[in-house]
């Protein structure tokens, strides 16, 4: 059977080296790479980079027409429709103020899910990392949401709070007032932040862990033989190592958040009003929802969120940087 | 002589092939439309020796999101069954060069007729065949009442007095809504017409939010406030998403509730004998008693390689037995003005759903022209999209009123323009 292998795998190997001994004679070594690169290049051209100049293309244009020779260019007045202001801060100064609604969604709605989630990420993974029983059980049930679908988890969590839902009707049992936990603009959003970060905290959980292990345990050995309490033993060794790793875990749940979408279209359809539109969700209904659609600032606001997360991650990888420098 | 033969059943093949014409006919339902009518193009098929018609069941969803696409690059089926006239009257193929009574037509289906000529079409195209007329209007739990002991408001009772006594039925009843209209400004257009809106201006551009939609809106404001209006349909969602209450109405927990004929089918089966239920039909205002008209049709695109089979099927569709046999069996509203008229003969249906497609029936000739003309207009959906979207920052206290109305003003002028 091995014999077999090989002789298919030599086979194969002579089929593709008398060409690419060819290639390499005419281009030379160094343009060689280029051949080798040029299957990646047309997958990220294709799939990436064509799709991103487009974007550009459509946020340059106006109208309702989906080819590109039909719409009229206008430059950058949908970035100045959406940029038009009185006050940054007060969305009902500016003129699309469903846009900035949703910009002030989002930063509140990462700000404290991304917080919250690395916070409490890393108080899981501090327990789980200890040696507690049922501690390969409490690891799975921690990273079970993760499997599921956002839809399942927004179906799952409407479930649990509508008017007639699970966690109504616990409380009416309990003799308390009922609540319309997803009608209320302040509830719904605190709801939105609970179930993300329910959902995607096992995912997190499960880096730190990694994190927490790769800690050489003869570090924390000398500590305790020093006598160095827990909680200093947390603030002088843990964290500082495993910061490298924290920083990944922000990156990653900062971008997730801001493309947070569509858990929370399931659950609150970006109701009551728009205190849980978030902006994917701007983006989507202006482009697509609403008739006519409008392709051209859907576009102008999606490359504005771009921006901000192409910033915000530079951002990041230089703090990055700067620690490995440092370290 | 055998290759004669060969050139010449060849020569049979391709003169065979280039007549065969394969019509792909791309059908939503809301109940068993597509069905009847596949089941009606056998008898076109033997009428019309090498026409056949392909019937593509699709969800709505595909209507509305992927035929527009697939239309703007040229490609698509030869026919569709749609609701947005307006938003695809450029794709649609004008029938009347390829029909043999153009007048027939236009004699049946007049005022349906005027949804499609919109922008660059014809003003006496014939585009579309509606084959489910809709009107919006109210049903009511007729149990709920009668528990309650209250009595049901008369036909051409006002939104005031439904609204009076949809709350003494809820307070005796202890069911959780009052009233519900579902979450559409096709929906509020409505009652916000019989409060006295003109929608439009004088150059006929909607939309206009004067002292008659300033009226409504306040007093819909002033319903979720006081808890007569279902707060969970409007306020359970945000921009424009379309939302309904027909799953409270069956579950008994709604006393009144606003929406149209499309949803008889679905009572009549799901509610069934559980309690008795009535259409109530238009609602008064202060102004009107009018109601919105809607509803489905079929039309030929003008990218099809074969606009005379087209045009012979939509005169097939509009044929006045066609139509009769097939609403027969949909249980929809006909367009058709002499099944109108006469009635069509509803097989196998509770008396609650022949009551209710009569009292529906029977409104749809008091419609206001507004009615009829925001249905026809090129850019309802700028209309229907953005109210509920502004209304509910109104109810749930994002903007007041009057921003939320300012705010709904220029969104359908941004959006109008956006389209043009």
């Amino acid at each position: 059977m091995a014999a077999l292998v090989r002789a298919l795998y030599e086979g194969a190997f002579n089929l593709f080296e008398k060409p690419m001994q060819m290639l390499q004679y005419s281009l030379g070594a160094h343009r060689m790479a280029w051949v080798f690169l040029l299957p990646n290049l047309l997958i990220f051209g294709l799939f990436t980079y064509l799709p991103i100049m487009l974007n550009v293309w459509y946020a340059s244009t106006s109208g309702d027409r989906i080819l590109l020779g039909d719409r009229d260019w206008v430059g950058t007045a949908n970035f100045a429709t959406l940029l038009d202001c009185g006050s940054y801060l007060d969305p009902n100064t500016c003129r699309r103020d469903l846009f900035w609604r949703a910009v002030h969604n989002t930063g509140w709605f990462v700000v404290l899910q991304v917080g919250f989630m690395i916070l409490l990420s890393l108080i899981a993974a501090l327990i789980l990392n200890r040696n507690i029983p049922l501690k390969g059980f409490f690891r799975a049930v921690f990273f079970y949401p993760v499997l599921l679908s956002p839809v399942v988890v927004a179906l799952i969590w409407k479930w649990i709070l509508q008017r007639n839902g699970v966690l109504n009707a616990g409380m009416d049992w309990a003799g308390m007032d009922t609540v319309n936990w997803l009608l209320d603009p302040s509830w719904a959003f605190f709801w939105i932040v609970f179930v993300s970060i329910w959902a995607n905290m096992g995912f997190y959980v499960l880096i730190l862990l990694a994190g927490l292990q790769a800690i050489p345990g003869d570090v924390y050995e000398a500590a305790e033989m020093d006598g160095t309490p827990a909680w200093r033993q947390l603030f002088r060794i843990t964290l500082p190592l495993l910061t490298p790793t924290l920083l990944v875990v922000m990156v990653l749940s900062l971008i997730r958040a801001v493309q947070a979408f569509d858990e929370i279209y399931v659950l609150t359809g970006g109701g009551p009003g728009s205190a849980t539109t978030l902006l994917i969700q701007y983006i989507y209904d202006v482009g697509f929802a609403t008739r006519p659609r409008q392709f051209g600032l859907a576009a102008a606001a999606s490359l504005l969120m771009a921006g901000v997360l192409l910033v915000l991650t530079l951002l990041q990888l230089a703090a990055t940087r700067k620690r490995a420098e440092e370290g | 002589m055998r290759k004669t033969i060969a050139v010449s059943a060849l020569a049979l093949m391709t003169a065979g092939a280039s007549q065969a014409q394969e019509l792909r006919f791309m059908c939503y339902q809301d109940g068993n439309e597509c069905d009847a009518w596949a089941a009606a193009f056998q008898t076109f098929e033997a009428e019309n020796d090498g026409i056949t018609v392909v019937v593509d069941v699709v969800p709505y969803q595909a209507i509305i999101e992927s035929l527009p696409i697939q239309l703007e690059v040229g490609e698509g089926p030869d026919l569709a069954r749609v609701t947005d006239y307006g938003g695809l009257a450029r794709f649609m193929l004008d029938v009347r060069p390829h029909v043999s009574d153009p007048d027939m037509i236009e004699a049946r289906y007049g005022p349906s007729l005027a949804w499609a000529r919109v922008g660059d079409n014809a003003p006496d195209g014939i585009y579309n065949i509606v084959d489910q007329l809709t009107a919006t209007g109210g049903f009511a739990n007729a149990t709920l009442f009668e528990q309650a002991g209250v009595d049901m408001p008369a036909p051409g009772s006002s939104w005031a007095e439904w609204a009076d006594a949809s709350r003494a039925v809820r307070d005796a009843t202890g069911i959780d809504f009052a009233m519900a209209i579902d979450r559409t400004g096709h929906r509020f257009a409505a009652p916000a017409m019989s409060f006295g809106a003109a929608l439009f201006n004088e150059d006929g551009e909607a939309l206009v939010i004067d002292d008659g939609f300033r009226n409504f809106s306040e007093q819909f404001v002033a319903w979720h406030e006081d808890g007569t209006m279902a707060r969970d349909v409007w306020a359970g969602a945000g921009g424009g998403t379309y939302q309904d209450a027909a799953g409270e109405f069956i579950n008994a927990n709604l006393a009144m509730y606003y929406s149209g004929s499309w949803q008889i089918g679905r009572f009549g089966r799901d509610i069934g004998d559980a309690f008795d239920w009535v259409a109530t039909g238009s609602v008064c205002g202060p102004e009107a008693c009018t109601g919105m008209p809607g509803g489905a049709g079929i039309v030929g695109l003008n990218h099809t390689e074969h606009p005379e089979a087209v045009g012979k099927l939509m005169e097939f569709v509009a044929r006045d037995d066609v139509q009769a046999q097939v609403l027969a069996q949909t249980r929809n509203l006909p367009a058709n003005a002499e099944l109108q008229a006469n009635g069509i003969d509803y097989q196998d249906v509770t008396p609650e759903v022949a009551a209710a497609l009569t009292a529906f029936a029977a409104s749809v000739p008091n419609f206001s022209e507004t009615a009829y003309a925001l249905q026809g207009y090129q850019f309802n959906r700028a209309v229907y999209t953005n109210i509920p979207a502004r209304l509910t920052q109104a109810i749930v206290g994002e903007l007041t009123l009057s921003e939320a109305l300012d705010r709904l003003e220029q969104d359908v002028a941004d959006a109008i323009a956006e389209a043009r």
